[in-house]
């Protein structure tokens, strides 16, 4: 069943558009990620979902139902919010049967419900406490407790972890997860942090500029990006996109990076023979640049072994970032921690080409 | 040190100082002088003969004291109470985003820069039978109308607390919008998620939000109420009669139209005592409020 349809949703302030044609579309069950960088109108889309603002075009469906002009309470939502929004003058206890008595629900039954969430967040010990004598973990809990009192057809989380520090946030993220596994509640969830976005998506929707650039499962979003912004913007380090020149050689297609003797030659797929002689951007993961002795498949020539100058190291612990030249381009390799590369010096690199993404340098769209 | 700087230095520390002495000599030293002149028989002029608490029992047992004593119960009540409510309530109004709200703003705030004078002349004006409202209104043809305020006996004190509410409750509006401005916009779409109606989302949210700007807002009216004096000259130079006296009228009634410096003294620190009452446990709070907020720090 889809929980949530967005058909033509556009967004105008005065003359300037900010939300241009999105269309989306989940089902019941989904945790989809609204991902983007900040400005790029996340928020507004969530607000409009949420009915808190309305759109100037277009139309979203909760449940199957229209929502145009419903009120926002009467959405069947729940929302989270980034300043976590709890209601300083009350209790914990009282923030979550609030909307509970706005609605009427009967008091034996807020009580059931609210030792119910209490105990699936572990917060019965702040029940009685006041938001400003919580940690900032604790106010957390108590902001998702308030809307999973409610039973909802969508869950709304504005990035809600951005508040906590890092330890906290990977704490939380993980319960998130763990609490959507469980509940097998629908989320959407506005966040500019993409790694947010790959662990807890079900789908992903990278947004800039008030549009929609991708719109698809976190697998395909990564390894099969849309267009250049998406390809820099998903991982971290992100895509190398570097340019390159494409040529026939026999039956296959070869990419050529840089010219002259430093000039890098790459096998890529298939692509129409008009295509050949074209200036394209070519686009590597780091993790696909590592050292000689990995092993990436059992496919015959997809690993290429090369020797490449080494410019920078960054040890991270689990691996080394390695900053290199290919083809007198700079790019990001990931190689095993113990590899010892002494920088200015030259070292060799195993690259996996399967997962080499090609794209038009004019509209920046993904061709290969 | 160079000569430049031990000038700068100069500067600073008269400027700082000077100010500081001067306000200390006129707050505290007149305070005290005035607080033991009220303990002598000084009458015209000031003399140092002891005469105890006498000047005090006299006051509080005379009939202008008790009277103005009854009418700042009356006044300050009243004039407390609906000035925060007009206030509040043109706050929440303005905080609609209604359009024009500069103007608006604007217009609540003005009397608050007019000063109590100009205030109570104004309002004298309005409140006379002969050429106010009275006047207008029989002049349209209702010639039955009476709206005498100013010089019924029993009506006097509210005339006063009119013409107060109109003066205070725009400074009270932009306390109190203030401090709705400042509430997280967040809170409000939580409450509306919730499902919580206008009603609900001031009367459970917002107003509670900002409870401190509530004290605040009291404190200072009722400090404003103890102090008035100049208002009341101007609307009714506290009559008729004595029907509209307040304390601060008293005290000046004793020292310079009675010449009795001892007894105007002794109110006088009975006034200062009230405010004091008002002030100190207020002050108290804050400096509570902000030992808490650094203590969370």
């Amino acid at each position: 069943m889809s929980a949530l349809t967005i058909r033509n949703v556009s967004k105008r302030f005065g003359p300037v558009q900010v939300l241009h044609d999105i269309d989306l579309d989940i089902d019941s069950g989904a945790f989809l990620i609204l991902v983007g960088p900040s400005g790029c109108r996340k928020s507004t889309l969530l607000s409009i979902i949420a009915g808190l603002e309305s759109a100037t075009e277009g139309s979203i469906e909760i449940g199957g139902k229209p929502m145009n002009g419903v009120p926002a309470k009467d959405r069947n939502i729940a929302m989270v919010f980034q300043s976590y929004a709890l209601y300083p003058s009350m209790t914990v206890r009282q923030n979550m049967t609030f909307g509970m008595e706005c609605r009427g629900v009967p008091k034996r039954e807020q009580g059931a419900i609210l030792d119910r969430v209490a105990r699936l967040l572990q917060i019965e010990a702040l029940l009685d406490r006041k938001p400003s004598q919580l940690s900032g973990g604790q106010r957390q809990r108590v902001a998702m407790g308030r809307a999973l009192v409610r039973d909802p057809l969508l869950f709304l989380f504005d990035e809600p972890l951005s508040n906590l520090d890092a330890k906290l946030r990977l704490e939380m993220r993980m319960e998130i997860k763990r609490l959507h596994q469980r509940l097998g509640s629908t989320i959407v969830y506005v966040t500019h942090d993409q790694i947010e976005a790959m662990t807890l998506a079900t789908r992903i929707a990278v947004m800039h500029r008030g549009v929609v650039q991708q719109f698809a499962d976190p697998d395909t979003v990564y390894n099969r990006p849309a267009n250049l912004f998406v390809a820099r913007f998903m991982g971290a380090p992100p895509m190398n996109t570097v340019p390159a020149r494409l040529d026939r050689d026999g039956d296959a297609m070869v990419a050529t990076i840089g010219v002259g003797e430093a000039a890098v030659r790459l096998p890529v797929p298939d692509l129409p023979a008009a295509w050949a002689g074209r200036a394209v951007v070519l686009g590597l993961r780091p993790e696909c640049i590592a050292e000689p002795t990995r092993h990436f498949s059992d496919m015959e020539g997809t690993t290429i072994t090369l020797d490449a100058p080494v410019e920078v190291i960054e040890p991270t612990g689990a691996e080394t970032i390695v900053l290199l030249r290919l083809g007198g381009e700079q790019v990001l390799g990931r190689v095993a921690p113990d590899l010892r590369l002494t920088p200015g010096t030259h070292a060799r690199f195993a690259i996996d080409t399967r997962k080499i993404c090609l794209f038009d340098p004019q509209t920046e769209a993904r061709i290969a | 040190m160079p000569p430049r700087r031990l000038l700068g230095e100069g500067i600073r520390s008269i400027v700082m100082w000077a100010p500081l002495v001067v306000s200390c000599a006129y707050v505290v030293l007149f305070s005290l002088w005035t607080t033991a002149v009220s303990l002598t028989r000084s009458t015209l002029l000031p003399d140092y003969s002891w005469a105890g608490w006498r000047n005090y029992t006299v006051v509080l047992n005379s009939r202008n004291w008790q009277v103005a004593y009854a009418n700042l119960a009356i006044y300050g009540t009243l004039f407390v109470v609906l000035a925060t409510a007009v206030g509040l309530l043109l706050a929440v109004l303005i905080d609609q985003r209604i359009r024009g709200e500069n103007v608006f703003r604007t217009i609540f705030l003005y009397p608050i820069a007019v000063s109590f004078v100009v205030t109570g002349t104004v309002w004298g004006w309005l409140f006379n039978p002969s050429i106010g409202l009275q006047k207008l209104v029989q002049g349209w043809g209702w010639t039955g109308f009476r709206f005498g305020w100013t010089i019924d006996r029993d009506l006097a004190i509210y005339a006063i607390v009119v013409a107060a509410i109109w003066h205070g409750s725009g400074f009270a509006m932009a306390l109190f919008l203030a401090g709705l401005r400042s509430v997280d916009a967040d809170l409000l779409k939580a409450a509306q998620i919730d499902g919580a109606g206008p009603w609900r989302t001031y009367t459970r949210v917002v107003l509670p939000t900002i409870g401190p700007i509530f004290v605040s807002v009291l404190v200072m009216l009722l400090q404003f109420a103890i102090k008035t004096y100049d208002l009341v000259v101007a609307l009714t130079a506290g009559g008729p009669g004595i029907s509209s006296t307040l304390p601060a009228l008293v005290v000046y009634d004793f020292m310079f139209q009675r010449g009795e410096l001892g007894r105007g003294s002794a109110a006088a620190v009975m006034l200062l005592a009230s405010l004091a009452v008002v002030v100190l446990p207020y002050s108290a709070f804050r400096l509570w409020q902000n030992r808490r907020r650094f203590a969370r720090v």
